[in-house]
This record gives structure tokens, C-alpha cells and sequence, in this order.
């Protein structure tokens, strides 16, 4: 098993035919994943060509392709502008899991996007996030799928390439993961930590949980007081961000400590107190994950 | 994003917020004819972006022009948390009878902006929240209904008891609303909001930051940028497409992803180093972003070696490996540049850097470390 994807995925790609769209739907394609069609205003009909001589047909809208390919669920890779329609588009066409890869989303359309979703009883992934990846199962983002192998840690992160060098790490010390998710690191995020925690509780396969924070916002802190009261599994923790200076945005949007709240400081204080072991250094995670598995 | 006060006044006057006048100053000469033209004792006050302007003594009352004119005289040119003042805001004094604050911020728990006001203002809201977190009234707004009539009049009602006043105040929580819709804002501050002894209510400070991904669609709100406030580096960063923040050490770091970035500049410091800068160069791997890095760190008289961290993911490790190749022979780097390449292309990468006479590695501990050793060293020469 693994969390949110697996092999029963039917992938649809929103903007397939844009540069990040195609390089990335025949990465996924490469991978195993099942991408069953992809979506672009004004090119349905047209065939969409992957590796090695398989071609997935292109629709102008999500329902016609949820209709045509029994989608169940689907990835955004179209400009900020238009992310929050594509988005709403996938929620109305009745797709449960949707996942938006697109950076620099306006925050004031996603308080308007989240509620939509959510009253469709869809889960959101990001914005501005890597995707989730089920190593030997499926891939539904932009994560290296080589850097990472089956087994038996959950890897939850607000970063991407964080992400990676952490989960390359864990594979070239012999360790596997069950899911690596990167949540995304925008303000407003369709899916926090206390969502993976909880489905990594309850995932069979996850015997231990990796989770990578970093400055700005409360998440972290509701994450630890989650793990305190519902979590059996191990959870190791890292903060990215203790050198940062107040008030500055450190690329993320969602990364800065304002006036005094958000600090890494204040969420490493919150790990610690619920158990959670901190890494100093992202290459700690082996030696950490090897004391709790 | 962020704006002046002064421009923050503009827009919340353009949405109708009752606002008294004011104009800008740069000289304290201008700051003397504006007071004279106002007549009556006036407030000056520094235009940078940083809060506690007045603890700082950027924020004067003068009681005619020729004293604006002293004020401005000291004012202009101080430095307020490293900033320096290029202009003031010279505006009428007000008769003060009581002091709210108003505040909307984008609230990450509930996903949506959430009203703050409280009877307590004119102080820092942090400090109210730290000291009397109940004299704090907190209200989310759905978005897709925008603010309701009734929810304008509970936020009115917690602030003021007189009706006419209440119906002042519920008018300008609409308007401020709308200002804050409207410029794409993450957060808009009216503190204080006043009342006069003779009962009018009105907004007398202000403060309004922008969503930086809003930007696209408000061109006249990105016209409101002052480049003079901030580092000519970051300013250069921006317009090269970069996330760049400049630091006080001297490594400087060159990654990609802001998380790895972050990490990386952690990773200095563990190691017993100083970062100079956070910079990510995104995930688009265009060799010209690394000649615009290294060009904009080595504008850094500080930095004493260059730390390149990078895990190609969309990145591309033979891009970013052409990019250090070109800067060389496009600019003088001056110090010792330090590597670390993995994944996507890492292979073509070590070949690019070793023809040019570059090791790389593929630990971010063994970059740092040597980072550090290195800068250690430099700093020893000196």
C-alpha cells in the first residue's frame, strides 16, 4: 500500500501540452504511472504522444475526460493565472485526488479554490508542490523516481529538492520509502502534515515517518500535537530555515517568520516535546530511521 | 510585496477609507512648504519599510512649519533597522479621543483572510496578543460571499459603542475589505483607527503588503514598488528572475529550491560558518541564472568563497555546470568556488567542470565543510 496513489491510479494531466506539462507526463509515463489522458482547451481530439510509441488522447474539458477514461485522478501543470480554474474544474468533474504542481498561485484565489474542493469531497495536493510518489508504483508529479525505492518509511515535506536530498539519503543508506508527498509551500495548501501523518497511521506499509518543515506558519506545531495524541509510528522531524532573518519570504511564499511567530526554533521546541526525534542536518535522517525501525 | 504608508493611505482613499491628507517629502525644505500649505501643527513621518518607526525617532509632531522643517532635517537620511529615510510623510496632527486596531491577514489555518480588531490600538498587535490576546476579536471571511453586511457590524460593534459610530466603522471594514481584495494584498493594518473628540472615525496609519504572485494582474500596484528600499542586489536578483536575500557572512551559496537553499544556509552554520545570502535559482535550469548568481554574489565585497549546492530534479546538473564554465570566463569570480552536483545529468556535469578544471562532489556535508574551511582560511589572511 501506499498513500493518496498506487497502481489503481488513472492519471489525467491538465495541461499536457505545455512545456512542463509533456516533459513531465512522459516522465510519469516512463515511471509506470497510468496517465489515460491529458487536457487542453482547444486541442481536444488530438493524441498526445509518451514513450516508446504510446499515445494518450487529449480532451478540451476534465468531464469530457473523466467521461472517456474513468480518471480518478489528476495533475495541473498550467500558469498561476488559470490554476485556480483548473483546479475547480477537476473538483466539479468529480475527480477525488488532484494534485497542482503550478507555482505562484495568488494566495486570495486559493481561498476561494480550497472550500470548493472540499464541499466536493476532493483532496487537494499544493499548490506549488513536487507531487506524491509511491516508489515502484506510481508517480504523480515532478519528483526524481530514481532517487527513491520501495520500502518502509512515509516522507512528508513542505520542500521539494529538500525532499530529495533526504530521500537520497535514505536509498543510497539501503532504505525505502512507502510515499514521499511534498505538500507544497504556499500559505494555503489543500493538504497539510496532520493529513499524511493521519494517512500514513494508517497505512500498512509505513512503519516510520519522516517529516520535513520549515519556517513560517503553525502547521508544524499542530502536526506535533497531532503525533502526540494519535501517532504510534516513529516520526523523525527537520526544520529547514534556522538561519533565516524575520520577515523575509525565503522563496517559498509561505516561508517567513512573522515578527515572532513561525521561527524554526519555536517548531524544532514543538518536535521535541511530542517525541519527535530533529534531525541538525538533513544527512541525519539515516542514522535516526535506523535507532526507530 | 511590500508599500508605504503613504501609498497605503492612497489606496485605502481611492476604496473611500476616510483618510486625512498628507504628501510626500524628500527635502526639508518640501516638508516645510507642505506643513505651511496644511497650516496648525503637523506629523512627520519616515517612509521606510520597517516597523517601529516611532521608538526609532522617525515619527515627529511639529507644531508649525519652520518645526516640520527641523524634524524632516533629522529625519531624512536616519537609518531605521538598517534602511535609510529618503522620505517623510507630512500630514495634519489629529485631535485623538480613542485608538483601534484593524487588521486582515491571510490566515493559514483557516485558508481564508481573517479580520483582527481590537479596542486596544496604536501599539503593535503583537504586543496586544502577547499581553491581552482576549481584547482581540478575530473574524474569517469566505471569499466567494466576500465580507456580509452583519459580519461588517460585529466587527463595528466590537470596537465601538456609539451607533453612529458603529455604522462609521462597519462602512470602513467594507472599504477595507475591498482594498484588500482589490490590490491582491496578504495583509492590510489600519492602526490606529481613531476617533476624533468631536466623534468622527478615521484611519490615521497604515500598512498593506502585496501578495508577490498577484502582482501580474495589479500592474499599477507593482508601479508602487520603491527599488531605493531595498539592497541594488536584490533589486538585480529580481529582475534576473532569482530569489535572493543578502546576508551578513561571506560564504556565499548558490542552490536550487528554496528548502534546499534554507538547509543549506543551516548546514553553513552548523559547520561553524556565516551564510552571505539565500539564493535559489528555481527549477528552470537556464545557464544565464548561474552567470546572474555568481555575478550578483560576487558583487559581495564579504564573500570569501562560493558554495554551490545543487540536486537536479527539472534542474539539470549539466546546465547549472555550463552556467559556473561561462561565468568564468564572462566575469572575475575572485575567490574559490566550491561544488556539489547530484542527480539528473550529474555525469555530463563532472565532465563539463572537470575540462574546465573544477572538482565537484556529491555530499552537501562535504561542500559546506570545505565551504567553511575555506572561508576560515580566507578570513585568517586578512
Amino acid at each position: 500500500m501506499a498513500i493518496f496513489i498506487d497502481e489503481s491510479t488513472r492519471l489525467l494531466v491538465q495541461g499536457i501540452t505545455g512545456r512542463d506539462g509533456s516533459f513531465h507526463a512522459r516522465q510519469m509515463m516512463e515511471y509506470g504511472t497510468a496517465v489515460v489522458g491529458g487536457v487542453t482547451p482547444g486541442k481536444g481530439g488530438q493524441r498526445f504522444e509518451g514513450p516508446s510509441g504510446h499515445a494518450v488522447p487529449i480532451f478540451d474539458t476534465v468531464r469530457d475526460a473523466v467521461a472517456e477514461t474513468g480518471a480518478n485522478t489528476s495533475i495541473i501543470y498550467v500558469p498561476p493565472a488559470f490554476a485556480a480554474d483548473a483546479i475547480m474544474e477537476a473538483a466539479d468533474a468529480g475527480i477525488p485526488f488532484i494534485v497542482a504542481i503550478t507555482e505562484g498561485v495568488p494566495v486570495l484565489d486559493m481561498t476561494r479554490v480550497y472550500p470548493y474542493v472540499r464541499e466536493r469531497g476532493a483532496r487537494l495536493l499544493g499548490p506549488n508542490c513536487p507531487g506524491v510518489l509511491a516508489p515502484g508504483k506510481a508517480k504523480v508529479g515532478i519528483m526524481p523516481g530514481q532517487i527513491a525505492m520501495p520500502g518502509p518509511v512515509g516522507v512528508v515535506s513542505r520542500s521539494g529538492t529538500l525532499t530529495y536530498e533526504v530521500v537520497y539519503q535514505l536509498t543510497r543508506a539501503g532504505i525505502g520509502q512507502s510515499t514521499c508527498v511534498g505538500i507544497g509551500g504556499d500559505p494555503i495548501i489543500g493538504t497539510n502534515f496532520i493529513d499524511c501523518l493521519a494517512a500514513f497511521e494508517a497505512d500498512p506499509e509505513t512503519r516510520a515517518i519522516v517529516m520535513i518543515g520549515e519556517i513560517g506558519g503553525t502547521d508544524e506545531q499542530n502536526a506535533a500535537e497531532y503525533v502526540k495524541r494519535h501517532v504510534t509510528k516513529p516520526v523523525i522531524g527537520f526544520i529547514a530555515g534556522q538561519t533565516a532573518p524575520p520577515g523575509r519570504r525565503m522563496g517559498h511564499a509561505g516561508a517567513i517568520i512573522s515578527g515572532s511567530a513561525g521561527t524554526a526554533a519555536e517548531k524544532i521546541q514543538a518536535f521535541q516535546d511530542a517525541g519527535i526525534r530533529v534531525m541538525e542536518r538533513p544527512s541525519d535522517v539515516v542514522g535516526l530511521i535506523r535507532e526507530v525501525l | 510585496m511590500n508599500i508605504h504608508e503613504y501609498q497605503a493611505k492612497e489606496l485605502l482613499r481611492a476604496h473611500g477609507v476616510p483618510v486625512p491628507p498628507g504628501e510626500v517629502a524628500t527635502t526639508p525644505e518640501e516638508a516645510e512648504r507642505i506643513a505651511s500649505t496644511f497650516g496648525g501643527p503637523v506629523v512627520v513621518k519616515a517612509q521606510v519599510h520597517a516597523g517601529g518607526r516611532g521608538k526609532a525617532g522617525g515619527v515627529k509632531l511639529a507644531k508649525d512649519a519652520a518645526e516640520a522643517r527641523e524634524h524632516a532635517t533629522r529625519i531624512l537620511g536616519m537609518q531605521i533597522k538598517g534602511l535609510v529615510v529618503e522620505k517623510v510623510l507630512v500630514t495634519p496632527a489629529e485631535d485623538i479621543a480613542s485608538e483601534a486596531y484593524v487588521g486582515i491577514v491571510v490566515d493559514r489555518a483557516t485558508r481564508s483572510p481573517v479580520f483582527m480588531v481590537s479596542r486596544e490600538g496604536g501599539i503593535d498587535i503583537e504586543e496586544v496578543a502577547a499581553t491581552n490576546p482576549g481584547a482581540i476579536h478575530r473574524l474569517p471571511v469566505d471569499t466567494r460571499y466576500g465580507l456580509l453586511p452583519f459580519q461588517a457590524h460585529w466587527l463595528a460593534t466590537r470596537l465601538y459603542d456609539d451607533p453612529a459610530q458603529q455604522r462609521a466603522c462597519a462602512r470602513i471594514m467594507r472599504q477595507l475589505y475591498n482594498t484588500f481584495i482589490d490590490s491582491g494584498a496578504s495583509l492590510a493594518e489600519i492602526n490606529p483607527l481613531i476617533t476624533t473628540p468631536a466623534g468622527e472615525v478615521k484611519a490615521i496609519d497604515a500598512k498593506i503588503n502585496i501578495d508577490d504572485n498577484e502582482l501580474f494582474r495589479h500592474p499599477e500596484i507593482e508601479a508602487l514598488r520603491d527599488t531605493s528600499a531595498e539592497p541594488p542586489s536584490e533589486t538585480a536578483a529580481r529582475e534576473a528572475g532569482l530569489t535572493f536575500i543578502q546576508l551578513d557572512g561571506n560564504i556565499g551559496a548558490v542552490v536550487n529550491g528554496a528548502g534546499l537553499a534554507m538547509a543549506t544556509m543551516d548546514l553553513i552554520k552548523f559547520y561553524g560558518g556565516e551564510p552571505a545570502n539565500f539564493l535559489d535559482i528555481g527549477g528552470s535550469s537556464n545557464p544565464e541564472k548561474v552567470v546572474n548568481a555568481l555575478r550578483i554574489i560576487t558583487s559581495d565585497p564579504h564573500v570569501r568563497v562560493i558554495c554551490f549546492n545543487i540536486f537536479g530534479g527539472i534542474t539539470r546538473c549539466d546546465d547549472v555546470a555550463n552556467g559556473i564554465v561561462e561565468a568564468t570566463r564572462r566575469i572575475q569570480i575572485g575567490v574559490p568556488l566550491v561544488i556539489r552536483l547530484t542527480g539528473t545529468n550529474e555525469e555530463k556535469a563532472v565532465q563539463i567542470l572537470a575540462e574546465a578544471g573544477f572538482s565537484a562532489t556529491t555530499s552537501m556535508d562535504e561542500v559546506v565543510q570545505k565551504a567553511v574551511e575555506l572561508a576560515g582560511a580566507a578570513k585568517g589572511n586578512v
